[in-house]
Parts: structure tokens; C-alpha cells; sequence
């Protein structure tokens, strides 16, 4: 038992059907579907309230997703504590700026790979917030409760990053 | 089933985040918080992403049809639009490759010591999220309302039955799984 969790990976089966038992429990225990991106809104809400309460809360945006600290706001503060155990315990932990992929294709500087995903992740919030979900919100628990809408969504997330990533390192690398 | 658990706000945010750290703790065992396992897949050279996404999904839907087929769980699948979907996905999808991670994963990239998921990317997501707001009663108007699809779940736009639907999206899921395995991607 002890062997399983210091272990540096488990078949990506085993997590997957482990995250399709997690995604139940969280439809039984608490009637939502697991998602990650909601918790971004809600944390970029409660920073807008303490610079300019009034202002943050006539937005309409903020008005249909309450930013308050609550369910969905604490899976993410849970996924980097739950993903730290996991690397500490197996030992992989460790301080990194510049991914060795990227590093080997678009270089060393910290600097650049920064930007690069100071820019993805703007993109990533905004496309994910227009969908209205993430990769787990849409394209695990929606196409779960066979969502059409959900099903459509994440077919969209991979058919734009991987043009996307072809791009990055067929073409332009 | 649990109407009262649901409503105990304080109950909630401890599960929420007990869910997370299961989350994040599964995500990092299955190798997804890694940049170059996404990007792998996006380059369609390492398929651990289409693996485990695709196993929790084999896994949940046979669970959420049982548990709602009983009562313990009610559906939420909302009806969407090509106009937000479509658009929003293709717009996730470029942030996804550039940044490497995705909402999810990008957290769990963070609690492993990836500082441009932490710095980067996270803060990205907050600056992200913070446009969409500022824009959306635009938006709602303009463009996230366009398009409707024309049923909000596969059984009602496929017009059937939905044991029928999840038997063969499970047939569907393992065989893609067990092809990907018989060429070894």
C-alpha cells in the first residue's frame, strides 16, 4: 500500500478510473460536477472585492458566479496541495521555472517561457470561462452526464491546442 | 439524497477541498501535471491525457447513470451553443498548448514546484477570467447565445434511449482505449 503511493506514476488507468470514482462522489456528496475553472472566477472576484467592492459587485459576471470561498473555490487550493503530497511523497518534487520541453525547443530563458504562459493562461481562463468549463468540468463530468453541449466542447479543446501545438513545435520550432 | 449535506455551506467547503486534494493527487500520479506528457498528447505522440480522461469517463458515466437511475444524483448538463462552446473551446485550445497545462492540471503543476504553471499560468487564468467578466453582458448579447445546439443530451438529440447511448459510448470509449494500446501509442 505504502509502495502504491510513494510510486512516481500509476497507469494513467488506474488515475482515470480513480478520478471517475471521485467525480461520482462529488455528484453524491455535494450535487455538483468536479470542475476547476469556476474557482479562477471566484478568486479574480474576491481580489476585485477587496480593491473596489461596489464596482465588483455590480458586474453582472460576478452577480451569476458569487466570488465567495466555497466548494468550487477550494478545488484548486486542494488540486496544488493534493499534487504536492503526491510529488513529495514519491519524491519528484521539485522547484522548476522552464519546462525541459520547452527549454529544448524555445530555450532556456525564464523570462520568455513566463510570458509564454502568462499569455496561455489568459487564453486558457478567457476560452474556459466563454465555454463555460474546463477539461475536467466539460470533458470529464460533462460528457459523464453525456452532455451534448460538454461532448462538443472538448472535441474543441483538443481540435485548437492541437493545431496549436503542431504549430509551436512543427512549424515555428 | 443528502439535501442536508448539500446545504451545509461549511460541510462544503472542507469536501471541496478534500475533493481537490484527491483531485490533484490523482492528476499527479497519472503524470497529466507534466508539460511535456500534454503537450505530448497535443502533438498526438503520448496519449496518457486521452487515457486517463477517457478511463475516468468509461468509469464515471456507468457510475452517474446507476446513482441517478437510483436517485442519489440528479443531472446537470445545461443546453449550450456553437457560439460559446465552439468559440470558447478553440480559444481554450490555444491557451492549452501555449501554456502546456489546463485549469486543473496547471494547479497540480504548481504543488509539484512548476513555477511558470504558479507565476505564469495561474495568474494567466485570474487576469483571464477577469476580461470574460468585464466583457460578458457584450458577449451574452452578442455571441454566447447564437447557435443553439438542438438538444441538451446525446440520447434526446440522437432520439435514443439512454442505456442504449451509454452501452455504446462505453463500447466506443474501451475500444478507442484498446486500439490505442494494440499500436502501442
Amino acid at each position: 500500500m505504502f509502495g502504491y503511493l510513494t510510486a512516481a506514476l500509476w497507469s494513467p488507468y488506474v488515475a482515470g478510473a480513480g478520478i471517475g470514482v471521485l467525480s461520482c462522489l462529488a455528484f453524491v456528496l455535494s450535487d455538483r460536477p468536479l470542475g476547476c475553472s469556476t474557482a479562477f472566477v471566484k478568486a479574480r472576484g474576491l481580489i476585485g472585492t477587496l480593491i473596489n467592492r461596489e464596482k465588483t459587485e455590480k458586474k453582472e459576471y460576478y452577480r451569476e458566479i458569487v466570488p465567495q470561498v466555497d466548494w468550487a473555490f477550494m478545488i484548486i487550493p486542494g488540486i496544488v496541495i493534493g499534487a504536492a503530497i503526491s510529488s513529495l511523497l514519491s519524491g519528484q518534487f521539485r522547484l522548476v521555472w522552464v519546462p525541459a520541453l520547452w527549454s529544448t525547443t524555445f530555450g532556456p530563458d525564464p523570462v520568455i517561457r513566463l510570458l509564454g504562459a502568462l499569455a496561455g493562461g489568459i487564453l486558457l481562463g478567457f476560452g474556459s470561462r466563454w465555454a463555460g468549463g474546463c477539461t475536467s468540468g466539460h470533458g470529464i463530468n460533462g460528457s459523464i452526464q453525456l452532455s451534448l453541449a460538454s461532448i462538443v466542447t472538448a472535441c474543441c479543446f483538443f481540435a485548437g491546442g492541437i493545431g496549436m501545438a503542431l504549430f509551436m513545435f512543427r512549424v515555428i520550432a | 439524497m443528502f439535501v442536508s449535506l448539500h446545504k451545509n455551506r461549511k460541510a462544503q467547503v472542507l469536501l471541496g477541498l478534500i475533493f481537490g486534494i484527491c483531485f490533484g493527487f490523482l492528476l499527479q500520479k497519472g503524470g497529466v501535471t507534466s508539460f511535456s506528457v500534454i503537450e505530448g498528447q497535443l502533438l498526438l505522440t503520448d496519449f496518457t491525457v486521452l487515457k486517463l480522461m477517457l478511463s475516468a469517463v468509461i468509469v464515471g458515466m456507468a457510475g452517474f447513470h446507476l446513482l441517478k437511475h437510483v436517485g442519489y444524483v440528479q443531472s446537470h448538463a445545461a443546453s449550450g451553443t456553437l457560439g460559446s462552446n465552439v468559440i470558447g473551446g478553440l480559444i481554450f485550445g490555444i491557451g492549452f498548448a501555449l501554456l502546456g497545462y489546463c485549469p486543473g492540471t496547471v494547479a497540480g503543476a504548481a504543488g509539484t514546484g512548476a513555477m511558470d504553471a504558479l507565476f505564469g499560468g495561474m495568474v494567466g487564468m485570474l487576469i483571464g477570467a477577469g476580461i470574460f467578466a468585464e466583457l460578458y453582458p457584450k458577449l451574452k448579447t452578442s455571441i454566447l447565445n447564437r447557435w443553439p445546439f438542438p438538444a441538451v443530451t446525446v440520447p434526446e438529440f440522437l432520439h435514443l434511449n439512454l442505456w442504449v447511448v451509454v452501452v455504446l459510448m462505453e463500447a466506443f470509449m474501451i475500444g478507442f482505449l484498446v486500439f490505442l494500446e494494440h499500436f502501442g501509442l
